[in-house]
């Protein structure tokens, strides 16, 4: 999966100032090249402050290591490996082929192993330059770690939510959830970088009402029907696994399996905040998220209808003979919480990138965020959301970033033996 | 459109080694929930332990495949009590998210850099399965009718998997019809019930979830034999999605459900897919639609694959061999 070959945030930002260095000093940089010519390839534009680089020889090879071509970098620093076709390919540049005095900025990234899809042209950044010295301090790298896990905690939070609601009203573990959070940001990048080219936040809005839409329309067309035939929740749970599939693949038919971006806000200089860097972006997303939560909290705690959720979701007997509509409770909570997971899919796919895989794997995530909780509470599936978003990015101050879901998952197993009722759980029977 | 093609296609993904790879772990889910009611969602964690013992005894430590196989599936013993021990006091959902979880997380870990000297990391392990096929004792050359042919080989790793899955079936069935089985289909249908008469219903279920988990972990072994390779991208979370899907399909609790099962599963999805492949390479389709088809079986399929599992719930929920009384057992 493409998550575990994520590369720390400081390369991944080193990398992004690369390219966007390339892209502005180069005109027809690396990006520009790729998609001229037809095929699978590597290629990519060596320069070293500013300069091109010419006449360094990088080898493509297999995932075994067996060579399947090679290039030579030209007078503009530029360089294309044609591949044998689609599939995971290393390149290494050969460092002894570096004129004098040009360095590889990471020496540990002189290989670098990419997935290539079909009749795509992959571009790669060999970063030449000093190695960044008297890099941050173990406690700098902690806070940041800790504001960037806030920042992804509180979407994971809202993403959640309705995963937990959902459980909590009708004991349905909905694995199609995700889905919906990828539904929310394919649908913003439709409309956003598709033909319609609106903003991302007309986009966004738009995207929203389509996931809440989609949320109502399993519920009211299928789920309630198949209530109605008494299935256990054993079926229903498959139904959603079903729905997982079928919605996964139909995005996959129709996004590809590329990763994309929004067109809006996607390289942006950092604000530094005391010990946090954060772009602009990032904190109008964590202020968005933690608003969203806080008004899901006041709507719970005052509206009528936040009270009906709370009703149902403690006895649904009860709570019906004491006039509550559960069906139509459940529909609110279902386009509500579809709606907020779409939210959520914006805001991850503006943070990180699009993929049709995105919700998917953020499923586990959730899945942790929701047991550590307590399974059926919204108050609980923020806290375990904001939790597994701290865990998982402190984890990466020590651990490779490619595991850190482990240490969520991790986590949430940990929980299960402890307080197996979650953090905000009652402390009912759950075993 | 040559029909011929596809049925020969979807005969042989049905009768081909990835069914009986499927069929065996699909036997060890109906032990798990189809007899035992544990909703095991990390199906593929198994698979994926008896696969790797095998590989990496085999290609990391140069031993022999007779040791790694049986290493494999001493893992997946340690990992079902690992797992099951803690978590088997929970409720069922519980249960469900707590072995995906696990499950991934063995996969994440499996193919993280720092494992890359055991395990290959993201490259996986080769060539492990040269004294497996030492044994082929079949002759050479392609055996078979137009597409639904096999190389030798193949015909090898089917006869052994499909061997296995017999054997498999023989044991789960023995074990229903003895007295630990009629524990075990009580603690599906009231754990209360059987607690109260003194039964340790923990250790029923344990046994059940290490049974089943090595008969997973054989699936696992199979395919590796038959990839000659382990690889961490096979053992995502679908796989366990589609051996559930299997065995729904077929019909829960029953002998030859989950056979039946991955044997449909995978001549359907074959078949779409073959019949797509050749759908998208007809002259009188649009452009627009046969670009959209070339490529795509893959996706498409599995998108019928969702509707086909939501259809069944709605309209047969029992599968084709269940019966409707077991229906709402287990959760």
């Amino acid at each position: 999966m493409t998550q575990s070959r994520t590369i720390p945030r400081a390369l991944l930002l080193v990398a992004a100032a690369a390219v966007a260095a390339i892209t502005l000093l180069a005109g027809n940089g690396a990006f520009a090249q790729g998609g001229e010519e037809e095929g699978e390839a590597f290629s990519g534009t060596l320069r070293f402050e500013g300069a091109p680089v010419a006449g360094v020889r990088i080898v493509a090879a297999d995932a075994a290591g067996r060579p399947v071509g090679e290039a030579v970098s030209d007078a503009e620093g530029r360089w294309r490996i044609p591949l044998p076709g689609p599939g995971t390919w290393r390149a290494t540049i050969v460092a002894e082929t570096l004129p004098e005095g040009v360095t590889l900025r990471d020496p540990e990234r002189a290989t670098l192993e990419v997935m290539v899809s079909a009749g795509r042209a992959r571009p790669l950044i060999f970063a030449l330059g000093e190695r960044a010295t008297a890099g941050p301090t173990i406690w700098e790298r902690l806070a940041q770690a800790t504001f960037n896990g806030v920042k992804f905690g509180l979407i994971i939070a809202m993403c959640a939510i309705g995963l937990s609601l959902i459980f909590g009203l009708t004991g349905l573990i909905n694995f199609a959830h995700g889905e919906l959070v990828t539904l929310g940001a394919v649908a913003a990048w439709a409309f956003n970088a598709g033909t319609p080219g609106l903003p991302l936040l007309a986009a966004g809005a738009i995207a929203i009402l389509i996931a809440g839409a989609v949320g109502g329309g399993v519920e009211f067309g299928l789920l309630r029907p198949l209530r109605a035939r008494r299935l256990g929740q054993f079926q229903f749970m498959v139904v959603t696994i079903g729905l997982s599939l079928l919605a996964r693949h139909v995005m996959l038919l129709f996004f590809g399996p590329d990763r994309q971006r929004f067109t809006d806000f996607a390289l942006q200089s950092e604000w530094t905040l005391g010990p946090f860097a954060v772009t602009p972006r990032d904190l109008t997303i964590m202020v968005l998220s933690a608003a969203a939560l806080a008004a899901v909290a006041l709507f719970l705690q005052r509206a009528r209808a936040g009270k009906a959720i709370r009703a149902v979701s403690d006895n649904p007997a009860l709570a019906e003979s004491s006039g509550i509509d559960v069906d139509r409770v459940i529909l609110l909570v279902w386009i509500a919480g579809a709606a907020l997971a779409a939210i959520g899919g914006v805001f991850f796919g503006s943070v990180e990138a699009i993929d049709y895989l995105m919700g998917w794997r953020l499923l586990l995530l959730m899945f942790a965020a929701v047991v550590l909780g307590g399974l059926g509470t919204a108050y609980g599936a923020m806290a375990g959301g904001l939790l597994i978003g701290v865990v998982t990015e402190v984890s990466t101050v020590w651990a490779s970033p490619e595991i850190k879901a482990v240490f969520a998952l991790g986590v949430l197993v940990l929980a299960l033996l402890i307080r197996p009722q979650g953090l905000l759980g009652q402390r009912e029977r759950v075993g | 459109m040559e029909f011929d093609v596809i049925f020969g296609n979807a005969a042989r993904a049905g009768l081909g080694p990835t069914a009986a790879i499927f069929a065996l772990a699909a036997v060890g889910l109906n032990l798990h929930f189809g007899y035992g009611g544990l909703l095991n969602f990390g199906q593929v964690g198994f698979m994926m332990l008896g696969a790797y013992g095998a590989a990496v005894v085999v290609a990391t430590w140069g031993g022999s495949l007779w040791l790694g196989i049986p290493f494999g599936l001493a893992l997946c013993v340690v990992f079902a009590l690992a797992l099951g021990a803690p978590t088997l006091r929970l409720r069922s959902d519980y249960f469900a998210i707590t072995t995906i979880a696990a499950a991934e997380i063995l996969r994440l870990l499996i193919r993280s850099s720092p494992a890359t000297d055991v395990t290959g990391g993201p490259f996986g392990l080769q060539t492990i399965a040269n004294s497996f096929y030492a044994l082929n004792f079949l002759p050479d050359g392609r055996h078979g009718l137009g597409t639904f042919s096999f190389s030798s080989n193949q015909l090898w790793v089917m006869l052994v998997a499909w061997v296995l899955v017999l054997l498999c079936s023989a044991l789960v069935l023995a074990l229903i019809r003895s007295p630990w089985g009629r524990v075990l289909r009580a603690i599906r249908e009231d754990e209360d019930a059987v607690r109260s008469i003194g039964k340790n219903v923990v250790a029923y279920k344990l046994q059940a979830l290490v049974i089943g988990g090595v008969i997973g972990g054989l699936a696992g072994v199979v395919e590796a034999l038959q990839q000659s390779g382990v690889g961490s991208e096979n053992f995502e979370p679908q796989v366990t999605f589609f051996a559930w899907a299997a065995l729904i399909l077929g019909g829960m609790a029953t002998t030859a459900g989950p056979v039946v099962g991955a044997i449909l599963f995978w001549f359907l999805r074959e078949g779409v897919e073959s019949f797509i492949r050749e759908l998208s390479t007809q002259s009188w389709l649009p452009d627009l639609l046969a670009d959209f088809l070339d490529g795509s079986e893959g996706a498409i399929s599995v998108t019928f694959m969702g509707v086909g599992l939501i259809a069944l719930m709605a309209l047969r929920p029992q599968g084709i061999l269940g019966r409707g009384r077991d229906l709402h057992l287990g959760t």
